[in-house]
């Protein structure tokens, strides 16, 4: 009896304690797993820099399957988690419903819109750093075919495909653009034996450079590209390491600054925040594995273009906008 | 649609056939004996991921494969184990095979690679490398440049991984198993009247573990080549399904070896065109069906014209595949005479399927033959009942 009643003392000092101590952040991840070598991954490592800089802790939940979204997001906000990153543009839909039931915590969702007083919505303008590597996949094709492929049939990644076609139309405006996308449900992210069996296809209507926008399916079409000796150009993460030499360059995400600066920030304004070229949200990789890939010229074009886009001189059309492309597509 | 198109499509389903077909034939020796298993798919996904991980570990994909295959055999020998040895029900037996293989594998590589329940990439040595026959290209950019027989030769014989060509060796080695060895007749006839079988003083459950553990061997090379040839690694439930559509392949062939090649092809040719074309014109598709027709009864008529010409089959065996042959061709040949302004091309090529339908093809054709659209299947008599020696 006396060690059981303190055994519940303890309990309960603990409880104490721990919502006394300052709450700890939290952060959701997509379906495609926290080892994606692609977004979701990106996102682990702005949580893993949080926590090495700062020496904090954090609660992190891998989603399994869709049904598991709200009740994940609701034990964390239970738990007393704040803020709670939600990776993924999937998970807006939950966190419509959830966000109002728990108005003392914020929320922070990445590629998805929310609107709500307690949830910041963080979106990337993808289609201008997915211009860049059009601009590069342009300039470095031999056969002037290239081609994309997407992971799940949405409009976000409809938005990577059309920003990289023009990209690759204002290179070389006699190009043709090949563009694929996996499948329509979720399972697409997945899926690299299909991207594979994609990206041959490409390969034999005359693609030579090859970008996948398709999570963990962009491995098997990274594989593939090396396979039969083309280039690719990778996804969200720096992904050169992938296939060294092989790898053209990288459309590079920065959605772990995204998730370090909502675990740092002392206050989470709510609304909408875009990181677009100007504040480094995203961009292209240059290191070690694809510097002999890359020209001077071709650094220097793609620098212009860049400096051009953040000043508003040029605009890359954004297919969300009005769900069309101005470059055509096979 | 030039020639190289279709090259691709036919190398393409070749390499999405080859996993069905493993899977297929095993299901074909489990359930000629007697024994239903619809623990392909979990056999498949344990095996892919044994490989991967033990392909990785060892940098040699032969150990990969060895493993892979252990871990089949012996989610058979637990099948065999409730099913024959205990009497259970075989589809249950079957669905938790399923279940603990999704788990499992899923469980073990987190544990092992922490990495999300995938295995690393392979690469080198810890993956089968295309199989390059003398004298042909492997890339498909030289092979464009060739003549139309080096790009058949290049493109569709050469260039697959060796499990290709041994699952295609496997057809004939089963037939003749099956119908030609003395394993092979007691075989089916424990599958159709094991009570004959016991009668003739032959062990009924030692032949039934034999079937169920060929089974597992198949199982382990279709799940091997899944994650070490047609990909590099494993991933979560990467078999995707294709054990049930071997399944259903193997209804489709009426639990036979050549027309469950026939049936492994079909389905591979219908995932490769879903592959390579989306959103396809409704001519183009057209098109590409009845090629596939006219090129399956060409084949097949010319098989049975053979089998004919040796004494043996009937002359009225003819008649299905000539009137394929002649349904075909007279579409290729019918429609321009039919429509000389060309308005009816014109029409069909406007129209234009949605992805979503190409993508969903194999799985209608799936629940199309499952609903004995395509003549009668009958399985083998006495299989999903455990044999009782006495009653």
């Amino acid at each position: 009896m006396t060690t059981m009643k303190s055994l519940l003392g303890a309990a309960a000092a603990l409880a104490f304690s721990a919502a006394g101590a300052l709450a700890e952040p939290a952060i959701i991840f997509d379906l495609g797993g926290k080892f994606d070598r692609s977004f979701n991954e990106s996102a682990f490592n702005g949580a893993e820099r949080w926590a090495e800089e700062t020496g904090g802790t954090y609660r992190e939940i891998e989603l399994q399957n869709d049904a598991q979204r709200e009740q994940a997001m609701r034990r964390l906000a239970e738990a007393g988690a704040n803020p709670i990153v939600m990776a993924g543009f999937s998970q807006a839909s939950a966190l419509e419903v959830v966000a109002p039931d728990y108005p003392d915590t914020t929320f922070v969702i990445i590629d998805g819109v929310v609107d709500a007083p307690n949830v910041q919505s963080i979106i990337f303008s993808e289609h201008e750093g997915s211009y860049l590597v059009g601009m590069l996949a342009g300039m470095a094709s031999e056969t002037g075919t290239v081609s994309f492929v997407g992971g799940m049939d949405i409009p976000l990644i409809s938005r990577f495909a059309c920003g990289y076609a023009q990209g690759v139309v204002a290179a070389d405006p006699e190009a043709t653009v090949i563009a694929n996308m996996t499948g329509t449900t979720p399972a697409a992210w997945n899926d690299p034996v299909r991207g594979g069996e994609l990206t041959r296809g490409q390969i034999g209507q005359g693609s030579d450079v090859v970008f996948a926008a398709a999570g963990g399916t962009g491995l098997g079409v990274l594989q593939t590209a090396a396979d039969e000796g083309i280039l690719s150009i990778g996804v969200d993460a720096n992904q050169n390491y992938l296939h060294p030499g092989m790898v053209l360059t990288s459309m590079i995400k920065r959605v772990d600054v995204a998730v370090y600066d909502a675990f740092s920030a002392d206050t989470i304004e709510p609304g909408i925040f875009v990181y677009g070229l100007a504040e480094d949200g995203v961009g292209y990789a240059l290191d070690e594995f694809n510097q002999e890939l890359i020209t001077e010229e071709m650094i220097a074009a793609v620098d212009a273009a860049r400096e051009q886009i953040i000043a508003g001189e040029l605009s890359v059309h954004n297919f969300t906008d009005d769900g069309t492309c101005p470059v055509e597509m096979q | 649609m030039d020639f190289m198109t279709i090259l691709q499509l036919s190398d393409s389903s070749l390499r999405l056939a080859t996993p069905l077909l493993l899977a297929c034939l095993a299901g074909l020796f489990s359930e000629r004996a007697g024994i239903f298993d619809i623990g392909l798919e979990g056999k498949m996904l344990a095996a892919a991921f044994f490989s991967a991980a033990f392909a990785f570990t060892t940098q040699n994909v032969w150990i990969g494969l060895s493993v892979g295959i252990i871990a089949s055999v012996t989610l058979s020998l637990l099948h065999g184990l409730a099913s024959i040895t205990f009497r259970g029900n075989q589809l249950i037996s079957g669905v938790a095979i399923n279940f603990l293989a999704s788990g499992m594998t899923v469980v073990i590589a987190q544990t092992w690679f922490s990495q999300g329940g995938r295995t690393p990439a392979l690469s080198g040595p810890a993956r089968f490398e295309e199989f390059v026959l003398p004298g042909a290209s492997s890339r498909i950019r030289d092979i464009a440049q060739q003549d139309p027989l080096g790009q058949v030769y290049s493109e569709l014989l050469s260039g697959h991984s060796i499990l290709v060509y041994i699952a295609l060796l496997i057809v004939p080695l089963t037939w003749w198993i099956l119908y030609r060895t003395r394993f092979g007749l007691r075989l089916r006839a424990v599958g159709e009247n094991p009570a004959a079988v016991d009668t003739a003083g032959i062990s009924v459950v030692w032949l039934r573990f034999a079937a169920v553990m060929i089974c597992g061997v198949l199982c382990g090379l279709a799940g091997a080549y899944l994650a070490t040839g047609l990909s590099a690694g494993f991933v979560r439930e990467m078999s995707a399904g294709r054990g049930f559509i071997a399944l259903a392949a193997l209804i489709f062939a009426k639990w036979r070896p050549w027309e469950a090649l026939g049936a492994c092809l079909l389905f591979g040719f219908l995932d490769a065109v879903g592959n390579r074309f989306q959103n396809i014109e409704l001519l183009t598709f057209l098109n590409l069906v009845f090629l596939f027709v006219v090129l399956v009864g060409a084949i097949m008529l010319v098989l049975r014209a053979i089998a004919i010409a040796r004494g043996k089959g009937k002359t009225r065996a003819l008649t299905g595949p000539a009137i394929a042959l002649g349904v075909g061709l007279l579409f290729s040949i019918g429609l321009p005479m039919l429509d000389p302004d060309g308005g009816l091309s014109a029409t069909l090529n406007n129209i234009v399927l949605p992805v979503q339908f190409m993508q969903a093809l194999p799985y209608i054709l799936t629940v199309v033959i499952l609903a004995g659209f395509v003549g009668r299947a009958i399985p083998p008599r006495a299989g999903g009942e455990p044999y009782v020696k006495e009653r």
